[in-house]
């Protein structure tokens, strides 16, 4: 695999992507524009995450990577793949092992450390996206603090169901400043988003990269008498009888049976070895 | 109280040839506190053009009139306005309200523009509004629906909701039964005594007897044509 | 008595067009001017470089603001026009499409605002809501509901309810019973004015409808092709005009 420069990209356009990235962690929660590169990969398959992955990786690294918590899935074993080809970097399964983690749609249950870098890969990158179609009006928002209108979208919630009814890409306060969008995970795992370690996020196709540099203040947004709750299926899984961890439903047969087992693969068969 | 000095007033109509009319020239007069002062002349002659510029309806072209210390000529509409609400008060004989306004609100509105209490001001109105027998069960309705007559009272009583040390009325007796007109003259009588500067238009010549101290023909403001 | 807005030469080209040209005014609190003149005689673009949605060529707009005192709208930074632009003042659209998020409950509507200067606590925003949808006259059972099902007249009402929540001092209405029945105009002119003497408010009525005028605005200014041709009280204007174009404009007006 000569054919190849280190991690697929050019030297240039990773160093165009580190400044982005240097950019994004100088400015907690803003979206910096970065000129995102055609990947051999479909936009939706974590073209932005795979960017900004490559453009961090250095020889020495292991990686893992992990979509909706598992570590087998098809995107999971696509990318991981991807990296072991073009830059022949270690990979691990083990949270505590890896160096850099790429992630779709879930924070790692396992605390993270200072040594490691957290990549999400990001669908929509503009929380306001879904209440003002505009980008210029959206930047403005965002430049002038204007963020009555998320609270709207918070208060429709209330309105129509009696609760915030938003699930996952739940928005958050960064740092006091930028209202940001946390990429699709669990409204459970935002209170894992204040971590040790550096976290990046990257949109591919809408060339976006940020970041929330380690021990940033992640406040999720809520209103003093619907405080944010992040809630969690009331069951212990079904596989290690983990009770704080983030639960997935299976459905078991085709007569309605079914069980909660832990989303993190890593976290749940750890936990079921130490049981051993 | 009201100091009329040389008035002049034209009509310019830009829209036939530019045409000038001139309709007053050389008004002067005084009105005193507690004096009524009756507006008299020919239909036409400008009794009501007279009384339009007092009130600043009308823009005078020379001369100035005072009220109560104010050249209404020369005046900034904001003191206009506010002498409107605290010291000039005007009856004419067409009721001109927002649609949909209670009666009763209507009459209180003065001075609830005033910013006296609402209490108190709805209990003038009913008060007014009784004596000047105006049924109570229209009261809670607008009155762009009433009768002429009727809205002619309520006219009356918005007129007299407060105590304007200064007032116009335009044939305040006009269309009255004889009960309401002699409440429209002890109304008159009242504002006078309290020491108000009353100028009227009255065909009523009776009525017109009764509450003026004189009269005023206005044909002698009439501009002499070359 | 410091003027409320104290407008000094606003002028406005498109290219080598007049939009308005010098115009100057003084608005004192609790006064409402009416801006007449027909379609293109540049009523609305001064209306929206008074509210800042326009960037007039020259001028001053000086608006007595409650924190410094008077100040140059103009020069003001972004923010903090944006910060007035949803606290001290309000605008009315004509349309109520423009001026209501359509896709947003009547009580969201209502509450952006508040939220938008820092209220945090539903239930004091929903109580806020259902307190301005009942002065509007919208039955509180409605707060839930979207603008969309809402007749022409409620989205009018609807529209002041969002605008006048965190009690402005200064109103722009553009036509603001513009595209209503006649019966449901009678009913908003009323509550307008109720407001505007209820809360002090000082208000800016663009129409052309010389009725609404008449029963709104204490004073008018009549324009024609960018220019203030005539200036006086509500009624002195209209019974007693003196410039060519506002005698043609009051004449033109049928009598019913």
């Amino acid at each position: 695999m000569n054919a190849y420069n280190f991690a697929y990209l050019d030297e240039q356009t990773k160093r165009m992507i580190r400044r982005a990235i240097l950019k994004g962690v100088a400015v907690p929660g803003y979206q910096v524009p970065f000129a995102s590169r055609e990947m051999p990969m479909p936009y939706g398959w974590g073209t932005g995450g795979v960017q900004v992955t490559a453009a961090c990786l250095v020889p020495e690294d292991r990686l893992k990577v992990i979509d909706q918590g598992a570590d087998d899935t098809t995107n999971a074993v696509s990318i991981r793949k991807f990296f072991q080809k073009t830059a022949q970097v270690a990979v691990t399964e083990k949270t505590g092992e890896a160096t850099i983690i790429q992630t779709r749609h879930r924070i790692p249950e396992q605390a993270m450390t200072e040594d490691q870098i957290l990549v999400y890969q990001v669908p929509i990158p503009e929380p306001l996206r879904f209440l003002e179609p505009s980008e210029v009006e959206t930047r403005k928002m965002h430049a002038l603090e204007d963020y009555g209108l998320m609270h709207v979208k918070l208060y429709e919630d209330i309105a129509r169901h009696g609760e915030i009814a938003t699930a996952y890409a739940y928005p958050v306060k960064v740092e006091g400043r930028y209202v940001m969008d946390p990429s699709p995970i669990p409204k459970f795992d935002n209170p894992k988003l204040e971590s040790s370690a550096l976290q990046l996020f990257g949109a591919g196709r809408e060339q976006r990269i940020y970041a929330v540099p380690p021990y940033t203040r992640v406040v999720s947004l809520d209103f003093e008498d619907h405080p944010f709750d992040p809630s969690k299926a009331p069951h212990p899984c079904a596989l290690c009888g983990a009770e704080d961890s983030y639960l997935d439903e299976v459905i078991t047969d085709d007569a309605g049976s079914r069980m909660f087992v832990c989303s993190d693969t890593d976290y749940c068969a750890s936990r079921r070895e130490d049981a051993a | 109280m009201i100091h009329v000095a040389n008035l002049a007033k034209n009509f310019t109509l830009h829209n036939q040839g530019g045409a000038v009319i001139p309709v007053i020239a050389g008004a002067s007069f005084r009105v005193e506190p507690g004096e009524c002062v009756a507006l008299v002349g020919e239909s036409g002659a400008g009794k009501s053009t007279v009384m339009r510029i007092l009130y600043g309806n009308y823009l005078a072209q020379g001369g100035s009139v005072r009220i109560g210390g104010l050249d209404i000529t020369r005046a900034a509409p904001r003191e206009i306005l506010a002498l409107r609400r605290e010291t000039l008060g005007y009856v004419s004989q067409f009721l001109r309200v927002v649609p949909r306004v209670p009666t009763l609100e209507v009459v209180a509105e003065p001075l609830l523009a005033l910013g006296r209490p609402e209490d108190a001001a709805f209990a003038r109105a009913r008060d007014l509004l009784t004596r000047l027998r105006i049924p109570e069960r229209l009261w809670s309705l607008s009155p762009t629906t009433f009768s002429g007559g009727e809205q002619q009272r309520v006219n009356i009583a918005r007129g007299f909701a407060h105590a304007y040390p200064a007032l116009l009325l335009d044939e305040p007796t006009a269309s009255l039964d004889a009960t309401n007109r002699e409440t429209v003259l002890r109304l008159i009588e009242d504002a006078k005594a309290n020491g108000a500067a009353i100028v009227g238009i009255f065909h009523d010549l009776a009525a017109r007897d009764r509450v003026a101290d004189r009269e005023i023909d206005v044909q002698a403001f009439t501009p002499r044509l070359p | 008595m410091t003027p409320l807005l104290d407008v000094q030469g606003l002028s406005k080209h498109y290219g080598g067009r007049i939009g308005c040209a010098d115009v100057s005014f003084r608005l004192y609190p609790g006064e409402v001017l009416g801006i007449v003149g027909e379609s293109g005689s540049g009523k609305s673009t001064l209306l929206n470089c008074l509210a800042g949605h326009l960037g007039p060529d020259s001028g001053q707009v000086i608006f007595d603001t409650r924190g410094d005192g008077p100040r140059d709208v103009l020069t003001m930074s972004e923010p903090e026009r944006r910060m007035l632009g949803r606290t001290d003042w309000a605008f009315v659209h004509q349309n109520p499409r423009d001026g209501l998020r359509m896709r947003i409950s009547a009580g969201g509507n209502v509450g952006e605002r508040l939220m938008a200067v820092g209220a945090r606590h539903y239930g004091e925003i929903r109580e806020a809501a259902a307190d301005w949808l009942g002065r509007v006259e919208i039955a509180e059972a409605r707060i839930d509901d979207r603008p969309s099902a809402f007749s022409g007249g409620m989205q009018q009402r609807l529209q002041i309810a969002r605008n006048l929540v965190t009690g402005p001092r200064l109103v722009f209405m553009d036509e603001p019973t513009g595209g209503l029945d006649v019966s449901v105009q009678a009913r908003l002119l009323d509550l307008i004015r109720g407001l505007v003497r209820r809360m002090g408010l000082s208000a800016i009525v663009v129409t052309h409808d010389l009725a609404v005028v008449r029963l709104l605005a204490d004073r008018l200014m009549v324009m024609k092709d960018g220019h203030v041709i005539e200036t006086g009280l509500t009624d002195q204007v209209l019974d007693d005009p003196q410039a060519p174009y506002t005698q043609l404009l009051v004449s033109s007006v049928l009598q019913v």
